[in-house]
């Protein structure tokens, strides 16, 4: 696996961890392997940005909370930063994103990571169903003058 | 002159124990839950989030429980919280053209790719009052269809393409920060965009307003609104690149204005811009309104005067938590400034009876 694949698939297993809501990620992992903490979870808030005009140049939006925490679990280092105030989730995050890049990998994937994808799309896809609901379907009404 | 200072302790402990009291109500009826007001209150969490410059839904619901729903002192205690954070750093700027959208309405073409979705409004409802909310009822599932996978650009993207719209080309620099370093006016763009992002819904709405009736008048129209989820994308510094860490509510207005060009620029479109947290279209429209009365310098066009053209009067006082800290201050105890002001005309009176005395 190349460098670049690697790093793909780590940003896309952290950002299910960081995105799953805390009850169901302890949900699907409750227990946690032995792991050194090198950051105990820490709160505290990153300044969004967004771009004038959408595309222009940066502008400062506000804060977000947010939650880090760094693990050492063998020979692998997991970090993470997760949205919001919870220090279980940033550590749980953090303790699984060290086990998916040892020789668990598979069995946390396929255990964690397959279902929390599954659902992230359903919630995704849930409101995209309501909102199509509500797209106006323009009809021309035949005017007077055309007749 | 002495002045008693102290003495209020036992009067302020008993005033909260009762402010905690009132706050809970008749204990009769049940206590709100911060997910309740969460949940249901959403519109109010959003707009403590927004003016509190925080966002954490959690928190505002919380702030709006202990200031028993009074906004600003709701905005007030996210703003306090919030300088108790160490800052991580900041997120890529957000994609909104990526935003997973509930609503997108655009007032200037009927038809346009991504269509007009018209999301969980209030436009269109009658305004009564519907007493079938004062009982407890279980909600009808909302109606739902298939939803295209196709992408739902920015409108203006649209008139950009063929040059009739000023362009908005991408700029990387990091944006002055109100939050680090004090207002300094002139303000850029950015930094007017972070105050009005953050200031009060009523006063940006009123000045937007007041274009609306012509003190600053720029010829509005909403190119498009959308509301919806982005993805927060935050550098990592231990792993060098980008991780999506979350996601947040926006909503996004766009407004098209006229112009006749100028020296250097040929007649087109501008544009005024309002990003917002939360699902808050009102507050996005006004300050799309306001940034474009506010850039009237740059576009060569005449002061006239206007409060909505003037940054030092708008960018000065959009400040909810500015503004109710300094004029709910003089409501505390000002004993020594007053026993002077009393001196001064008491003295001032007796010196003008003298006077009158000796004329007679």
């Amino acid at each position: 696996m190349s460098q670049t694949e690697a790093t793909a698939r780590r940003r896309d297993w952290m950002s299910l961890l960081a995105r799953a809501p805390a009850a169901r990620l302890a949900a699907l992992a409750p227990d946690l392997p032995t792991h050194e903490l090198l950051r105990a979870p820490e709160i505290g808030a990153v300044m969004l940005e967004g771009r004038i005009g959408g595309t222009g140049s940066r502008f400062n939006l506000g804060e977000m909370t947010v939650t880090r925490c760094s693990v050492r679990l063998g020979d692998a280092v997991g970090h993470a930063c997760v949205q919001g105030r919870d220090r279980d989730h940033a550590r749980r995050a953090a303790v699984l994103d060290a086990l998916l890049q040892g020789e668990q990998a598979g069995r946390i994937e396929a255990r964690v990571i397959a279902p929390l994808r599954a659902e992230a799309q359903a919630r995704r896809g849930a409101r995209a169903e309501k909102a199509a609901a509500t797209r106006v379907e323009f009809f021309t009404m035949m005017r007077g003058e055309d007749q | 002159m002495y002045v008693a200072v102290k003495g209020g302790e036992r009067a302020i402990d008993a005033a909260h124990a009762w402010l905690a009291e009132e706050r809970r109500g008749d204990p009769a009826i049940p206590e709100l839950t911060v997910a309740q007001i969460r949940e249901q209150m959403a519109l109010a969490v959003n707009r403590v989030m927004a003016e509190g410059s925080l966002y954490d839904p959690d928190l505002a619901a919380l702030a709006i429980k202990q200031a028993r729903g009074d906004l600003i002192e709701a905005v007030f205690l996210i703003r306090a919280y919030r300088t108790t954070l160490p800052r991580f750093g900041a997120s890529r700027p957000v994609d909104t053209a990526a935003m997973a959208v509930d609503r997108r309405v655009s007032a200037t073409f009927k038809d346009l790719p991504g269509g007009q979705v018209l999301g969980p409004t209030f436009d269109y409802t009658h305004r009564l009052l519907d007493f079938a909310l004062m009982a407890e009822s279980e909600v009808p599932p909302a109606p739902t269809a298939a939803a295209a996978a196709e992408p739902v650009p920015h409108v203006t993207g649209l008139l950009d393409r063929d040059g009739l719209i000023e362009a908005e080309p991408p700029g990387e620099d990091a944006p002055a920060d109100l939050t680090r370093t004090p207002l300094e006016l002139p303000a850029d763009r950015a930094l007017r965009l972070q105050a009005l992002t953050r200031g009060d819904e009523g006063f940006v709405l009123s000045l937007a307003y007041s274009t609306q009736r012509g003190y600053g008048r720029t010829h509005a129209f909403v190119g498009e609104l959308r509301i919806g989820r982005v993805a927060v994308e935050v550098e990592l510094p231990e792993l060098g690149f980008a991780v999506e860490i979350g996601e947040v509510e926006l909503t996004e207005c766009e407004t098209v204005n006229q112009f006749k060009g100028s020296k250097t620029e040929p007649p087109q479109f501008t544009r005024g811009y309002g990003l917002v947290m939360g699902q808050s279209e009102r507050k996005a429209i006004s300050m799309s309104l306001v940034d474009r009365a506010l850039r009237w310098q740059e576009l060569g066009e005449d002061f006239t005067g206007a409060p909505a053209q003037d940054q030092e009067f708008v960018l000065s006082h959009c400040d909810n938590v500015q503004a109710t800290g300094f004029l709910e201050h003089i409501k505390l105890p000002h004993y020594v400034d007053f026993q002077s002001e009393l001196e001064l005309v008491r003295r001032l009176r007796a010196e003008a009876t003298a006077l009158r005395e000796a004329a007679e």
